[in-house]
């Protein structure tokens, strides 16, 4: 059934929107399309980026989410500091597995929560004398810290508070980088906007720290890895791909990155962009001011490193190019026998994604290369840009959702009945106990790293660890069981 | 007047970016694109307008004002 016609789809969309009240379906069919190849741009056919309605299950974070928890949070020797209530920071402390190396808690301050705990009177009274404190307790408990960042939640600017001045205050009594960042929940119709609100931060109090500064030695192959969060390893399966190729990687953004790195990134060649959504700014400003070009790549899965691999060796000269050449090779019969081994279990299953950021484009190619085919995709908080780029890498009249809500969500996963969905954490215990297969994609369902050739070993064994699980013939009662041919999959295991 | 950032893809073509509407365009026309006068009225894929206030041929990419022309809503 994977060859749903564009009509079929188009009937399956308007099935869906059948139950909502006459405004809520004008704007929720905006978001809801059938994919189609030949179109350049996809505002022709998708709206995205825009509020959700109240009331839908919307499944998109904050903008504090953006900056705390993805852009600024991985930098390890940085203490970020949830500035407002204790809710915020503490459900959130550690979930996205940004992994580093150092000693939590002397060098190292990624899964620490560090929180102003706001109470009643912080909200009459105001809070910048609490941060103060705060900042001055920072640096007599954790003195290693290269710098603090204060994450503004909801309340920090709704009472209107003026963190930048504590922050240029304790900057000027510490000498180390405070970073006021205002990313109140409330801004914007998603994490999107927090990533650019961390990116501006970055751009406007860290950047520039070292324009004047020579002493820093460069070569002809830096590079920076700009929108890696190093998660469950990820960047670091992407960087030895990189140094074996010969080029000298700086600065990892943000993933086991650290202040210094950030400030030397101006410094670089090139930058190369794994998440365009949350770090394209800052590529740009750097571009712009200091005439760093960037690219993107996709190091998800064989076919799509090698490509990746080759165009970033492009742009260096002839020895990157043939070390380049050797790497692949190198690599080869590595990915070669995982695809020989779990291609023939997985071939012709059919996946539904819904996530954020690069994914929902990205992991096509990892899953293509298992013989997987990706019947739906969608973004929580994508924009334009990025279903500009989804639409060549979707085959023709598959789904595409922006922003869905729970209940639409469902119902296509009824109707499409796909073989396996990648979602979050939110729905994967939905959609389990509706007995189909799924895999949380946005920390890797605690697995991981995903990136590079040693990543996809890695995918490929847990996408045939979750799918050919024998607990999915078992979830109909024994005496309820109809006839039924046990696949003989595990024959070939 | 939104501030806009003119830059080079890939491909060499001029695009116009504007991070708050979410826009990233090619640019079709562009009214002066000599040595000494650069900008103009610039005219993107979309059919909409943008006028640049006309300057010597800057290094791109570059962010500047713009006034929004027709089409530009």
């Amino acid at each position: 059934m994977s060859e749903m016609s564009r009509d079929e789809v188009e009937a399956l969309i308007s099935e869906v929107l059948e139950v909502y009240p006459e405004k809520a379906k004008k704007n929720r069919e905006k978001h809801l399309s059938p994919n189609d190849t030949s179109l350049e741009q996809s505002k022709k056919c998708i709206t995205s980026n825009k509020k959700s309605l109240p009331g839908m299950m919307t499944i998109r974070g904050c903008a504090y989410a953006g900056s705390k928890g993805v852009v600024w949070g991985p930098v390890k020797d940085m203490i970020h500091i949830s500035h407002g209530p204790v809710g915020c920071g503490q459900y959130s402390r550690a979930g996205r597995r940004n992994y580093y190396i150092g000693t939590t808690g002397i060098n190292a301050f990624v899964t620490m929560n560090f929180t102003s705990d706001f109470q009643e009177k912080d909200i009459v009274f105001g809070g910048d004398k609490k941060l103060s404190k705060l900042i001055d307790e920072i640096e007599t408990l954790f003195p290693l810290n290269k710098g603090i960042t204060v994450q503004s939640e909801c309340p920090i600017g709704l009472i209107g508070d003026d963190i930048e001045a504590v922050a240029k205050n304790k900057q000027k009594e510490h000498g180390k980088t405070v970073v006021p960042v205002r990313c109140e929940g409330f801004r914007g119709v998603s994490q999107s906007l927090g990533h650019h609100i961390a990116n501006d931060a970055v751009r406007d109090w860290v950047l520039s720290a070292r324009d004047d500064d020579d002493t820093f030695e460069k070569t002809d192959y830096d590079v920076a890895i700009i929108g890696d969060y190093n998660i469950g390893g990820d960047a670091w399966s992407s960087r030895i791909l990189l140094e074996e190729m010969g080029l000298r990687v700086v600065a990892q953004w943000s993933g086991d990155g650290t202040l210094s790195e950030m400030e030397l990134t101006p410094k670089v060649k090139l930058n190369l962009v794994h998440c365009y959504r949350s770090m394209n700014y800052i590529s740009r400003h750097m571009e712009e001011k200091y005439g760093i070009p960037w690219m993107e790549y996709n190091f998800f899965g064989p076919t799509k490193t090698i490509e990746s691999l080759r165009e970033i060796a492009a742009q260096f000269d002839e020895s990157i190019q043939a070390k380049c050449e050797e790497v692949i090779a190198k690599y080869q019969p590595e990915w070669q026998s995982v695809v020989d081994r779990f291609r023939p279990r997985l071939e012709g299953k059919r996946v539904m994604l819904y996530v954020g950021g690069l994914r929902p484009r990205h992991v096509i190619g990892a899953y293509e290369d298992l013989g997987m085919e990706v019947v739906g995709t969608g973004y929580e908080f994508g924009h334009n840009d990025d279903y500009d780029r989804t639409l060549k890498e979707m085959g023709n009249a598959t789904l595409l959702y922006d922003d869905i809500t729970g209940y639409e969500f469902e119902v296509f996963v009824k109707k499409v009945k796909p073989d396996l969905i990648g979602s979050g954490i939110k729905e994967k215990y939905i959609f389990q106990k509706m007995g189909i297969p799924f895999r949380q994609m946005h920390s890797w369902d605690y697995s991981g790293p995903y990136h590079g050739f040693d990543g996809f070993a890695i995918f490929a064994r847990d996408m045939d660890m979750t799918l050919n699980n024998p607990c999915w013939n078992k979830l109909a009662a024994p005496w309820k069981k109809t006839e039924q041919v046990d696949e003989d999959i595990a024959a070939t295991a | 007047m939104p501030s806009v950032m003119i830059r080079k893809n890939k491909q060499g073509q001029l695009t116009l970016y504007v991070a708050k509407r979410d826009l990233e365009e090619n640019i079709v026309s562009i009214e002066h694109d000599t040595e000494e006068t650069w900008g103009g009225e610039v005219t993107l894929a979309d059919g909409s307008s943008y006028y640049l206030e006309p300057m010597a041929t800057p290094k791109l990419p570059i962010t500047l004002r713009a006034k929004r022309m027709a089409g530009a809503g």
